[in-house]
């Protein structure tokens, strides 16, 4: 262990076998004392000591302790350079929360959570900014049932969240009543189809290695969720005396990196080809990535379709052919796919009528290659692997690792003939940028004075008050026709973070949240453009962000309803010739209308609305963002249009 | 996530309004502030924003919209991803009464008017 410190507490009796009787042995000056003091409490709390004190306490009963296996536990959490613990509390790791509280000194910080849904999904949006994980404790049962759609987000997502769960495995341990609730056999069983790896140690050692070797695999690409089961026997139990006890060295995978010979195929095809594609997804998992792909980018001259799980490219940038994403892959004779989860849905379109049909949109002959670390893990049960790629080139590698001996690759067969044609087609695709700019500005003027407010309004007055500063855009764009991402000018990796991966609502806030977390050392300025529904799951996460002190501005993107479901309504409704006039049941979110205003400030944080005049929208953009620079969340209820 | 390529097919939706050609001079008379009403009971805001000014969802309609008779073909038979509205749904005339409506949305203001669009 890194260090040990005594801090007798209060215990229930394990003077049970062997370890009971070493334990003592080492009973120390404190643990005695604590042990005379006893009576006196007893007589303090009688009817507690009537139903729960076996009789008179023994001499020889040792009730506290000096080292506690969580304190080890404690000891390899901060070997393994976590900064956050986001945890909802729980009886099943009480022993593990206060080791990190007293032994530990709140290092890793404790976050304290409403929802284990919201600490694994303010894990998932730390993650992205920080490119680590962040620990998350919880329940192995009640818990983990709360936690599991947000495991599942983050496994959609590619994003690496680290669980350590509480558990009483010894039968004979546990307390009547709810610690039998509160245990089971296999506690990952119901999450293990979407977490990478999971273990159940049995000692102290192997709980050290254990606990180590899930940072490893979690960050080994692709960068996935662990959980590791903290049995509170194991917790709880002192250290046995002469154990001795060391954590395990740590030392990160080297990403995997591409074929050298099938990517030297994949260079062949991109210098050869005339109207060559970059799709990117999740590519840059760090800075680097984003550099990388501007380099292969500028080296070939050719487009870059962003589809965002990361900010992978900038989106001004001439080579950024995003918004005509459609007609630049029709017209592609080289389509290259760097970690996109869907590649097959990128390269095709499926229409959603009575019968479904789907078209290829890519040129029938079109050389296809993927780069992907989804193609070295794949689980069967659930779908999120998407519809099978016929590809020409299929790479199972690290996408940003490979970068970089692509570029190489590329640039070796660059000819002076090809170079030219590239600067040519680089200028055609400056050009072709600019229009598609300049048309959404334009777009984004229609429905500019109504009320309830245009999200491209929203998107602009914020624009407007952040530009200049360094912000990060913590939320996902998808639920607000992409304004920002066509408005605004991302050059920086943190800018943007993607969505939740797995679709699944309730991840937006917390997540918000948690990359705020991350950003607020860097002294980033974190916004939020808040879907209603999603807020609504948890709103808890707004009195974390308040008890905390995390600075972020949130504008409630408040269209009063569950907008897709609403969609999706309709078009049944349509399909079916009955009208949609009852389509609002169900999925709307109004009568009374949900004042989250209202809600925020009963969370402490400081907050206006609703705001349905876009004349409004301004001034309380900058009177919020006063309140985040000095380090507080605000947020601004926002009456907006549905999309 | 795709909404690029979401945006890019819903933009090209009215562009392929499929079907025979239009009978000039079919359009009966809208009444806007009917047509209004409708845009909002027929759910045409969902995508399409509640000034027709377009989204991921769908593309802008208004204020120009397209000629009535190819406005009717493609809402009852749409080609893309738009659902279709039948005539048992949504009358002929209520289509025109939400054409008028379309029409009579106000341009916006010069994309130069707003600093923030020029940063």
């Amino acid at each position: 262990m890194a260090k040990s410190k005594k801090t007798p507490v209060d215990r229930r009796n394990f003077l049970k076998g062997a370890v009971g009787g070493a334990a003592a042995l080492a009973v120390d000056t404190g643990a005695a004392e604590a042990q005379r003091a006893e009576p006196a409490r007893s007589a303090a709390t009688p009817l507690m000591a009537k139903e729960s004190d076996p009789g008179p306490l023994s001499k020889a009963e040792v009730l506290t302790e000096g080292r506690s296996g969580s304190d080890y536990m404690v000891d390899v959490l901060q070997s393994l350079g976590f900064e956050y613990v986001c945890a909802n509390p729980g009886s099943s790791f009480r022993a593990l929360h206060e080791s990190l509280i007293n032994y530990g000194g709140n290092k890793p910080e404790l976050i304290t959570c409403c929802h284990e849904e919201s600490s694994v999904a303010m894990a998932h949006g730390y993650s992205k900014i920080e490119g680590k994980p962040a620990c998350v404790f919880a329940h192995g049962t009640v818990g983990l049932q709360h936690a599991s759609m947000a495991i599942y987000n983050a496994f959609c997502d590619r994003a690496p969240v680290y669980m350590i769960i509480g558990n009483t495995i010894d039968a004979t341990m546990r307390r009547p009543g709810a610690e039998w609730d509160h245990s089971v056999q296999d506690a990952v069983a119901m999450v293990r189809d979407f977490v990478k790896w999971d273990d159940l140690p049995i000692s102290l050692a192997h709980f050290g290695e254990s606990a180590v070797r899930a940072y490893k695999i979690a960050m080994t690409a692709p960068t996935l969720p662990v959980v590791v089961v903290a049995d509170s026997e194991l917790q709880e139990r002192p250290v046995p005396e002469g154990e001795r006890l060391r954590v395990p060295k740590l030392t990160l995978t080297a990403p995997p990196q591409g074929d050298s010979g099938a990517v030297a195929e994949a260079a062949r095809l991109l210098v050869g080809a005339e109207s060559p594609v970059l799709i990117a997804d999740r590519a840059a998992r760090t800075p680097a990535g984003l550099k990388l792909l501007i380099e292969l980018a500028e080296t070939l001259q050719a487009s870059v379709v962003n589809q965002m799980g990361r900010m992978n490219f900038p989106t001004r940038h001439p080579l950024n052919q995003t918004e005509r994403s459609r007609a630049a892959i029709a017209n592609a004779d080289v389509i290259l796919g760097l970690e996109v989860a869907d590649f097959w849905g990128a390269v095709n379109s499926m229409r959603d009528q009575l019968h479904r049909t789907s078209r290829l949109i890519a040129k029938p002959d079109a050389k296809l290659i993927t780069i992907t670390a989804g193609d070295l893990f794949t689980k069967s049960n659930y779908q999120d692997f998407q519809r099978y790629p016929e590809v020409d080139v299929a790479i199972a590698a690290d996408a940003e690792a490979t970068l970089a001996s692509l570029i190489e690759a590329c640039k070796r067969l660059i000819t002076s003939d090809r170079k030219r044609a590239f600067e040519e087609r680089g200028r055609k695709l400056a050009e072709l940028h600019q229009e598609a700019l300049d048309k959404a500005r334009t777009e984004a003027t229609y429905g500019w004075d109504a009320s309830p407010i245009s999200t491209a309004r929203l998107y602009t007055e914020l624009w407007a008050q952040i530009q200049g500063q360094d912000w990060s855009l913590v939320s996902d764009a998808a639920f607000s026709s992409g304004w920002p991402l066509r408005l605004w000018n991302f050059d920086k990796h943190y800018q943007y973070i993607g969505g939740s991966g797995g679709a699944g609502i309730g991840y937006g806030a917390p997540a918000a949240v948690g990359a705020a977390l991350a950003n607020r050392k860097h002294g980033r300025l974190s916004v939020n453009v808040q879907n209603d529904g999603d807020l609504m799951y948890a709103p808890g996460i707004l009195w974390t962000a308040a008890h905390h002190r995390i600075p972020l501005l949130s504008l409630m993107h408040n269209n009063r309803a569950y907008h897709m479901e609403m969609m999706h309504l309709q078009r049944m409704a349509n399909r079916h010739q009955r009208g949609i006039d009852r389509t609002g049941i169900g999925v709307t979110l109004n009568d009374p209308n949900i004042d989250y205003a209202q809600i925020g400030r009963g969370m402490g944080v400081h907050a206006e609305g609703p705001i349905a005049d876009p004349k409004d929208l301004g001034p309380a953009i900058g009177r919020a963002l006063a309140v985040v620079r000095s380090g507080e969340p605000a947020l601004i209820d926002v009456v907006t249009q549905p999309r | 996530m795709r909404f690029s390529i979401l945006f890019a097919m819903a933009s090209a939706l009215l562009a392929q309004a499929p079907g025979s050609a239009p009978k000039a001079g079919a359009a009966p008379s809208g009444n806007a502030q009917n047509g209004k009403k409708l845009f909002v009971r027929d759910g045409c805001y969902q995508c399409h924003g509640l000034q027709g000014q377009g989204g991921a969802a769908g593309p802008r309609i208004g204020p120009r919209p397209i000629a009535f008779a190819a406005f009717t073909m493609y809402v009852r038979q749409p080609s893309g991803q738009m659902p279709p509205y039948t005539s048992k749904v949504v009358s002929d005339q209520e289509l025109a009464d939400i054409h008028a409506f379309l029409a009579s949305l106000p341009q916006p203001p010069p994309v130069k008017s707003i600093p923030a669009l020029n940063q």
